[in-house]
């Protein structure tokens, strides 16, 4: 709570956030690099798949990411219902492109590494890859309706309203499209060795996000102050 | 509670006395079913492949077309601010304007629809079944798209923004509906689809107006 009320400044996170940002996007960035290297030349082939499934590396993670993002901005959305934080919309706003980009990076490795594993680009019976689908159309929306609104306080509250309706339902989503598909691919017992890099890759994008989120939420802050600033000229020449 | 009552017999007879405004969805579904043949095919093999989704997803539109009125002409004309200092609660108000108008064209668009079905070569032995589902099934896109009605309330060019909303929403819906209308034009078991699609229905019915009574309180503001 401390934490929070803290942070409901915006001069506290600009000063606090300065150094974090940048930080975080190169270390993020270094680390998938790090882990992309592992995962093309120390993993050895996979004994089914071979070379195909190095592409697991980068898609794993970024499923995993794309359901962590759309958590973050439930928890950043709850946060702005429940004490009007102003800093909580600016986090949920931010972290939403981010969200969407990885969440259409993991369809198209998706569909990447379908093609020779399963013959087809797109599978309506991965009950996953559909309901990543849907996830997907969810982030657009909650984009939408951030540039649809007239007022900044009235798209922040309709867009936290959408983004806990949308966590209430995608579980729902995620099941009935499990009870819809047909051909389950079940998830890879990939060896311990196999999924190091995995991780690795996980935290360089997880950092990466924290990096992006924050210089996107340090220009939208910035972006606000900037009209207050040519609001207050124009009072004063008018 | 008398109060939301008097709400849903206001909203009630104002969706019947619209001028028809209340028929248009029923239109856009027939003329959606009777375009479908130009597309797939007209033979009765390909009629009877595509015609049950086609159906249902021509369903799902025309229960999205009354959604971008749903709540923005109250909120134009001060009804909804009215509705807000009465007391009654804006819960009360979502849900009884949704059922309000479902009634008014949900039902009609159930009522019409096993013409649709015979017209797509569906037996018409399951014209009841049809009508279940179809009841059943408008009643859950009402209740779930007047989530995004509610977000797209205050905004003038609202109902892109709604269908792009909403449509996740309608996932569920649209895979047990659909697999219910295959099933019963097959005649296999459509218990389960039946059960899956009211569920989807009541889970709509149960949540939908909390988020709306949100969405129309941060509109009015």
């Amino acid at each position: 709570m401390a934490v929070l009320s803290f942070f409901a400044n915006p001069h506290r996170f600009m000063a606090a956030s300065k150094w974090f940002a940048w930080g975080f996007t190169v270390l993020g960035a270094s680390v998938i690099l790090i882990g992309i290297y592992i995962g093309l030349f120390v993993v050895p082939p996979d004994a089914v798949q071979g070379d195909s499934a190095r592409i697991m590396f980068v898609h794993v993670p970024a499923m995993w990411l794309s359901l962590f993002v759309y958590a973050f901005m439930v928890g950043a959305s709850l946060i702005s219902i429940v004490w009007r934080h102003s800093i909580a919309d600016v986090a949920a706003k931010s972290a939403a492109p981010f969200g969407a980009a990885v969440t259409a990076f993991g369809l198209v490795t998706g569909s990447i590494w379908g093609y020779p594993t399963w013959g087809t680009w797109w599978e309506w019976g991965d009950a996953r890859l559909v309901s990543v689908l849907v996830l997907f159309f969810v982030y657009l929306g909650y984009i939408a309706i951030w540039q649809a609104m007239e007022t900044p306080q009235k798209a922040a509250r309709a867009a936290a309203i959408l983004c806990l309706a949308g966590a209430v339902n995608v579980p729902i989503i995620h099941y009935s499209v499990e009870w819809f598909a047909t051909l389950h691919q079940t998830a890879m017992n990939a060896t311990a060795e196999f999924k190091y890099p995995m991780y690795v890759v996980a935290l360089g994008y997880l950092s990466l996000f924290g990096g992006l989120t924050l210089i996107n939420m340090r220009a939208e802050i910035m972006n606000t102050r900037a009209d207050m600033l040519a609001q207050r000229k124009q009072a004063a020449a008018g | 509670m008398s109060g939301s009552f008097s709400v849903f017999t206001r909203e009630l007879k104002l969706a019947w006395s619209g001028g028809g405004g209340a028929a248009l969805p029923v239109g856009f579904f027939a003329a959606a079913c009777s375009i479908t043949p130009f597309a797939v095919g007209s033979g009765i093999e390909n009629l009877k492949v595509a015609g049950p989704g086609v159906m249902w997803i021509a369903l799902a539109l025309a229960s999205l077309l009354p959604m971008e009125r749903l709540f923005q002409a109250d909120l134009e004309d001060g009804t909804l601010d009215a509705y807000a200092g009465s007391g009654i609660g804006m819960e009360g108000i979502a849900l009884a304007k949704t059922l309000a108008h479902w009634i008014a064209t949900g039902i009609p668009l159930a009522i019409i629809a096993p013409v649709l079905w015979i017209m797509l070569q569906g037996p018409p032995e399951a014209s009841l079944f049809v009508i279940g589902f179809s009841l059943i099934g408008s009643a859950a896109f009402f209740f779930f798209g007047s989530i995004g009605a509610a977000l797209a309330a205050g905004m003038r060019r609202g109902g892109l923004l709604i269908a792009l909303v909403t449509l996740p929403l309608y996932v569920p819906t649209m895979i047990f509906g659909a697999a219910g209308l295959y099933a019963v034009a097959s005649g296999a078991e459509w218990a389960a689809p039946l059960m899956l699609t009211g569920a989807a229905a009541l889970f709509g019915i149960a949540t939908s107006s909390f988020a709306a009574a949100m969405a129309l309180r941060t509109a009015i503001d």
